[in-house]
């Protein structure tokens, strides 16, 4: 436990650090968001009705923009090599790491919703919602996003890659991510439903990302 | 303790690189692996801290922990030195204490055995090429391991650091471990010789 508390700690402190992840994934979704309303137009219904999808896209985008570096650092700079020898099970490493770039990039996407939510005429309620439904979604997010992480390590500039990899995972979380939202703020669907599955896929995804990730590492080592 | 290697073969990329290695290292022994580049002596370093596999042969551990795999008891120093530009020396040392298992040793004492102690609240972006050589020696000395893995350990370090990796190592072998170490220049401590590929 020693050792993964360590590398979670290590991992929120190169995030924290200047030219870590953490800020630049709020910056991010910052933009994006802010960025809507002036290409949409001053449509207020419009935007309520948009506002949870592109909450939503934002987040998806600013956590695949930081996802990359998760195993690609260590991998440069030989910390993996230590991390795949270590008495540490490696499944257990992984989802550390996960919960580290959760903590250091996800959290703060989290914090900031209610913030972008003003912008996009969501009221009080919708915007709580919408922070809800990403605060169970993006570790679905970091936890599949992972897997793609671990298969593109040995590749540089594998962000392109790691997209086309992620994406396809991403479609479910964003789908039931975004229906809940709706549902809570408009739709005739209960929220539950929507949400129970939402919940799901996250917890699959706590499960299947850890092992596959681990999986695609041993392999990927050159 | 002994460490075993017979018949052991490699082949990255469809290439042969070496075929039919055999040796052997008891406690208290070094094994020089030598050979020109490219003739796979860091591929030999690194399939025995597992992190490849051989083609065929076998590599084999005796009378070590009775958990422990050949990679549990070892220390990897690869050419990259596995330390965030980001973190303090102190910090990066501390993780690696932390991650590997130690916990016992003093970060600051093995940063001043190693002569960095001056510089343990510096960002390890600013270290040379030889401090960040040093800063992984102290790895090796955070956690004890009884087997050393080193890939030209030597490199980049001064006259003054040569003296110092030859002094921590004749130590390391004083207390039983075991050293294999991949090097052009003499290591300086007594050492039998695996000569990779280069026969002709």
């Amino acid at each position: 436990m020693t050792a993964l508390a360590a590398l979670i700690r290590r991992d929120i402190r190169i995030a924290l650090r200047v030219g870590g992840g953490a800020l630049i994934g709020v910056l991010f979704f910052l933009t994006v968001v802010v960025l809507m309303p002036f290409a949409i137009g001053p449509d207020l219904a419009l935007l309520t009705r948009l506002g949870p999808a592109i909450l939503w896209l934002g987040a998806l985008l600013a956590s695949l923009l930081t996802l990359d570096r998760m195993f690609a650092a260590d991998h440069e700079d030989g910390s993996l090599d230590l991390i795949v020898m270590s008495r540490t099970p490696l499944e257990f490493t992984c989802a550390a790491k996960a919960l580290a770039h959760w903590l250091a990039a996800g959290v703060p996407l989290i914090i900031a919703t209610p913030v972008l939510g003003l912008l996009l005429n969501l009221d009080v309620a919708a915007t709580l919602t919408v922070a809800l439904t990403l605060l169970v979604g993006t570790p679905a997010l970091t936890f599949t996003g992972m897997i793609g992480a671990a298969l593109a390590v040995t590749l540089h500039r594998g962000g392109l890659l790691l997209a086309v990899l992620v994406l396809p995972l991403s479609i479910p979380i964003l789908i039931f991510g975004v229906a809940a939202s709706e549902a809570a703020i408009s739709g005739p669907l209960a929220f539950g439903t929507p949400f129970s599955i939402l919940c799901a896929l996250t917890l699959v995804s706590f499960v299947i990302g850890p092992f596959a990730a681990a999986a695609s590492l041993r392999q990927g080592l050159d | 303790m002994r460490l075993l290697g017979r018949a052991v073969r490699c082949v990255r990329g469809g290439r042969e690189v070496f075929s039919g290695l055999d040796f052997e290292v008891f406690s208290g022994g070094t094994l020089a692996v030598t050979g020109p580049n490219g003739s796979g002596k860091t591929t030999l370093l690194r399939i025995i801290a597992g992190l490849l596999a051989p083609a065929a042969g076998s590599i084999g551990l005796e009378g070590g922990g009775d958990e422990l795999t050949l990679p549990d008891q070892a220390h990897y120093l690869g050419h990259r030195d596995a330390m965030k530009p980001a973190l303090t020396v102190l910090e990066n040392l501390s993780f690696w204490r932390d991650f590997l298992g130690g916990g016992a040793y003093d970060a600051r004492e093995c940063l001043a055995a190693v002569e960095l102690d001056h510089a343990i609240h510096l960002p390890a972006a600013y270290l040379s090429a030889g401090q960040r050589r040093r800063l992984s020696i102290a790895r090796l000395l955070v956690t004890r391991r009884p087997i050393w893995l080193l890939d030209e350990p030597t490199s980049a370090l001064d006259t003054a650091g040569q003296a110092l990796s030859m002094r921590l190592m004749s130590e390391h072998l004083a207390r039983g471990g075991l050293i294999i170490a991949a090097t052009h220049a003499p290591l300086g401590v007594p050492a039998q010789e695996l000569r990779i590929g280069g026969a002709s």
